[in-house]
């Protein structure tokens, strides 16, 4: 991935298999948000190609990687700061339940308002559920991301740094959910807090100056050489 | 008090219509109660795009204009009756709005305003240099509609109470239809767009193809607008298609409340009414309305209605 001059990743060549939970570590600079960005539909790749379930999907515009069933979250909180912590759900559930539509009273289609309603108790939201967006606390404001992300029923879930400004006790909290959604999606994390992942995950990816660095279980990434040799000093 | 405001939220249309079924007793005389009903749909029409989906354009005069022509000429140079006339201009304007909405659309911000201006200022020079058609800078004249038939019955349109409640009919009618927009599902669609338009495309919203869909639907009512001025006022100025028209419209929005359904009716109503009693002190009305609009800008934010509401329901959880 290229811009103008600075090539942010080069030969970046990853795969991640189905219903798997997948970290991307790596130090600030490594191109761990451009390589997310990248597999999210943000960014079109400069070269190379982004296969989803055996399709290419290079190129595809933003919107239509949620209807594929590739959601995500960002990693500065992207939430409907008017809208009420259950409209914000609800709009999300409605892109994969109901056509285009200008007629129909939207309040009257209660399948959405339920489905929402399970989302925000999955999260923990469901008391905050009248309150504007906006008024939510930080971390809660990161839960809502993630179920604006669950929100249309994707195959592969794309999380950057979800626990990012969140106190120990609601990271724990976020790490137990992730784990509970990684059973039945493929998950993958980019983040930070390399002693988190670790415990959770089955593959890790190390990115460095743009490059893969590793490749491997934990114990293996662990072990590497070249990734100790990066990380010395910050206890991987 | 706030269950009443909640219950006549709920019934916002039949709620507005009743009020406006009584509003020619509020006003001194028909001719500006009309008016007002005019430019509060042309109003209406452009706050979907602005303060619904935060979408600021200068150029909507476009579509006010555009329809009274279109309407216009059908009468005029057609002999069109004048149900054909309302529905050649609504679809006139609505088509100038795709358009106009195909360009504009990829701009962004500030940009997309420019855009909307330039592009307007195009349709004005258009209609402007095609006098032949249109009577230039003189505007078109003898969009004589008398009478109106509806149902076997004839109505006169001259008499002021009647044309009012014609008109009034027209309006109900495109109030009733955004409303259900805005309810609808692709209502909460557009809001998504205005609150966040990166989190809308992730959430697998094509941004582009609503905000054109919300364009070409502001362009229908602000034209459906149109046509009832030309056939209220029996001429259609070149004025209709200036910039400072659409300018009235943004006023209107930010006076009345930009956020709220009834909010632009509000604006319109105050500003016209403003205007229509300054003048008869000073021709500097401009000056007194444009002070009054930076007092309400400056501290009432929300515009008259808006802020009204915010009072009443404050408290909210």
């Amino acid at each position: 991935m290229r811009y103008g001059k600075f090539l942010a990743l080069s030969e970046v060549s990853v795969a991640f298999a189905r219903n798997t939970l997948t970290a991307i570590i790596g130090p600030n600079g490594a191109g761990k948000t451009t390589f997310f960005n990248v597999i999210s539909g943000a960014l079109r790749p400069s070269y190379g190609r982004v296969i989803f379930d055996g399709r290419d999907i290079t190129g595809s515009p933003q919107h239509a990687f949620a209807r594929m069933g590739i959601a995500k979250s960002f990693q500065i909180t992207n939430v409907f700061p008017q809208l009420s912590t259950h409209e914000n759900v609800r709009v999300a559930v409605q892109m994969r339940r109901a056509r285009f539509d200008i007629l129909t009273p939207r309040d009257s289609l209660t399948e959405l308002t339920d489905k929402a309603d399970q989302l925000l108790a999955t999260v923990g939201l469901a008391d905050a559920r009248r309150r504007p967006a906006a008024d939510l606390a930080h971390g809660q404001q990161r839960c809502l991301e993630i179920a604006l992300a669950l929100a249309c029923e994707p195959k592969l879930l794309l999380l950057d740094e979800p626990t990012a400004g969140m106190s120990p006790e609601e990271t724990v909290a976020m790490m137990d959910l992730i784990v509970t959604l990684a059973g039945e999606r493929t998950v993958i994390l980019v983040e930070h807090k390399m002693k988190l992942v670790m415990g959770i995950c089955q593959r890790v990816i190390v990115l460095h100056h743009g490059e893969l660095l590793a490749e491997g279980s934990p114990e293996e990434v662990r072990a590497n050489a070249e990734v100790k040799r990066v990380y010395l000093g910050q206890g991987v | 008090m706030r269950d009443a405001v909640d219950y006549i939220s709920r019934h916002r249309v039949a709620a507005v219509v009743l009020f406006l079924i009584a509003f020619p007793w509020l006003m001194p005389y028909e001719a500006l109660a009309i008016n007002i009903l005019i430019f509060g749909l042309f109003a209406v029409g452009f706050n979907l795009l602005f303060g619904y989906t935060g979408m600021l354009s200068f150029g909507h005069a476009a579509f006010l204009g555009s329809g009274s022509y279109f309407a216009g000429m059908a009468v005029v140079h057609g002999s069109w009756p004048w149900y054909a006339a309302i529905a050649a201009g609504t679809l006139g304007a609505t088509a100038i709005g795709l358009l106009m909405g195909l360009l504009a659309i990829r701009a962004r911000g500030i940009y997309f305003s420019m855009v909307t201006l330039a592009l307007a200022q195009c349709v004005y020079y258009i209609f402007y240099q095609a006098d032949r058609w249109t009577g230039g800078e003189n505007g078109l004249r003898g969009v004589k509609v008398s009478a109106i038939k509806l149902f076997g019955v004839e109505l006169n349109f001259v008499d002021p109470l009647t044309k009012y409640y014609i008109v009034l009919a027209f309006v109900a009618l495109a109030l009733w239809f955004v409303s259900r927009v805005l309810a609808s599902p692709f209502g909460a669609v557009i809001e998504t767009v205005r609150e966040n338009e990166r989190r809308s495309a992730a959430c697998g919203y094509d941004v582009a193809r609503t905000k054109l869909v919300v364009f070409v639907l502001s362009a229908a009512i602000c034209g459906l607008a149109g046509t009832l001025r030309a056939l209220h006022l029996s001429v259609v100025p070149i004025d209709s298609l200036h910039y400072l028209t659409s300018g009235h419209a943004v006023m209107m929005c930010l006076l009345g409340g930009m956020g709220t359904f009834f909010g632009p009716f509000v604006g319109a109503a105050v500003f016209l009414y403003l205007e229509d009693v300054v003048t008869t002190w000073t021709k500097h009305w401009m000056l007194v309305v444009g002070t009054v609009f930076i007092v309400f800008v400056l501290f009432f934010p929300r515009g008259i209605w808006g802020s009204i509401l915010h009072w009443v329901r404050r408290g909210d959880a």
